[in-house]
């Protein structure tokens, strides 16, 4: 503990409902709890991991809807109090019963995962790209996962797992998320 | 990592920001996109007691083309720069510099305006603002417009008061027979801040001369700015490729960039040089000139 410590308000903590894969979540939390310890911990959804912890490696990528629209975001880098209100999915939310989102079809198919430590992160983050680009070239898919680091350096299967599920997804016809 | 404790507070409406800014003052932070904020808060580099989220106010998210200016609000995030027609049509080096900020998750969340505010020395936008002759709207007790180059005083630095919210930022459209514009950015790897970053505006007449040039480097200087000596040589003057490398060594020579993991400053300096003279060929060749 410091020694001498500025004074230091916000005891107060703040009721939120925060609706993560369709399920809602109310939960009295302090201002400075991040996200991810809100989905991890209140929650209990623990698919979404904790890497870096500094907004660099996108282990704990989820998708949330900003007006309508769903985006990928890294929930270490954003509150639990600003998500009040809103609606979150998390990797839990993606399969349908026992049916794989195509995503993690890929994934498995392509063998995509190595310690599997990056791949909750890694398909939303991918889900997120597909929503904005559904038909990319391998080129895009590398930036649009450079937010999302695995230490296995399995890149090559991870590209070739999102490509695949791009190609189903088109081919469904059905939008990459459906909630 | 945990931040200290604050006290949050998500108004609505502007003129509630703004009451609670000149409440707390400099013991509050405003939180647009937070992704240099909360990263800071979670480091314990800042601790502010009053985080006010501006985020629900909905009046701030636009992109507004009325011709002559564009207006960009305070919400607007960097993905919204990256992917819109607007933007795209009239100020190309900002779809460049878009691309280049951070990675995809950072992108859909971080705003322009707040980027700016944040004033890091390395930050892309800072370029892009300055070389585009942006003016800022600062909201006070008034309204009042800083030029984006009054607004950088140092790092972290700018002319914004701490009971002032900047609510958005009005870029003119460059008008001439002959437009181009381009942002370059040098990155050691992917999302990476800058180890420079240039911007460049040109404008040629009909005789092919520069009748307008702008030129804004940042990552390179305790704070962003514009290469005006560079800027003056060119002025008037037909390019080619002898007169657009005299440019590029006199905007390095303006640079004053420090030692650290991306470079020696030396080093800097000398990729100041080079990727000027890329960001002016790349806007040359957008504005259809061949050297």
């Amino acid at each position: 503990m410091p020694a001498k410590r500025a004074k230091q308000t916000g005891n107060s903590k703040q009721q939120v409902v925060i609706e993560i894969n369709g399920t809602k979540y109310s939960y009295e939390v302090e201002p400075r709890l991040l996200l991810v310890h809100f989905i991890r911990e209140y929650a209990g959804l623990t698919g979404t991991h904790i890497g870096c912890d500094t907004t660099n490696c996108g282990a704990c990528t989820i998708l949330m809807e900003f007006d309508g629209k769903w985006k990928a975001i890294k929930s270490c880098t954003y509150f639990a109090v600003q998500a009040n209100g809103k609606r979150i999915l998390t990797i839990e939310g993606l399969a349908k019963g026992d049916q794989l989102h195509p995503l993690q079809k890929a994934f498995w198919e392509n063998h995509g995962l190595q310690c599997g430590y990056c791949t909750p992160g890694m398909i939303m983050a991918a889900a997120g790209f597909l929503m904005m680009n559904p038909n990319p070239t391998e080129e895009e898919v590398r930036h649009g996962i450079s937010g999302n680091l695995c230490r296995c350096t399995g890149y090559v299967n991870i590209v070739k797992s999102i490509l695949a599920a791009a190609e189903e997804i088109r081919s469904s016809g059905k939008p990459v998320i459906e909630v | 990592m945990i931040p200290r404790k604050f006290e949050y507070f998500a108004p609505t409406t502007v003129a509630q920001a703004v009451s609670l800014l000149r409440k707390y003052k400099d013991e509050a932070k405003i939180l647009s996109g937070g992704m240099s904020l909360i990263p800071m808060m979670k480091l314990r580099l800042v601790s502010p007691q009053y985080v006010i989220d501006i985020n629900n106010i909905k009046s701030l998210n636009y992109i507004k083309d009325s011709g002559r200016v564009v207006r960009i609000g305070a919400l607007v995030r960097h993905a919204d720069i990256e992917h819109s027609p607007v933007i795209r049509e009239k100020f190309p080096m900002m779809v460049d510099a878009a691309a280049h900020i951070a990675d995809m998750q950072v992108r859909n969340l971080g705003t322009f305006v707040g980027a700016l505010a944040h004033a890091d020395p390395a930050a892309d936008w800072p370029a892009s603002a300055l070389a585009l002759d942006a003016e800022l709207v600062a909201q006070g007790s008034s309204k009042r417009i800083i030029k984006a180059t009054k607004f950088f005083k140092g790092p972290f630095e700018t002319a914004l008061k701490p009971t002032e919210l900047l609510v958005e930022a009005l870029l003119p459209v460059p008008k001439g027979p002959k437009l181009g514009q381009a942002y370059l950015k040098f990155e050691r790897k992917a999302g990476d801040y800058a180890i420079v970053g240039v911007a460049s505006s040109v404008v040629l007449n009909e005789n092919n001369e520069f009748e307008k040039v702008a030129l804004a480097l940042t990552a390179v200087n305790p704070f962003p700015f514009r290469a005006t000596d560079a800027e003056q040589l060119l002025i008037g003057q037909k390019p080619s490729k002898e007169l657009i490398e005299q440019a590029a060594k006199t905007a390095a020579s303006m640079s004053d960039p420090s030692s650290d993991l991306r470079g020696s400053a030396e080093y800097k300096k000398e990729m100041a040089r080079v990727f000027t003279r890329r960001s002016l060929n790349k806007a040359l060749e957008r504005a259809g000139v061949a050297l």
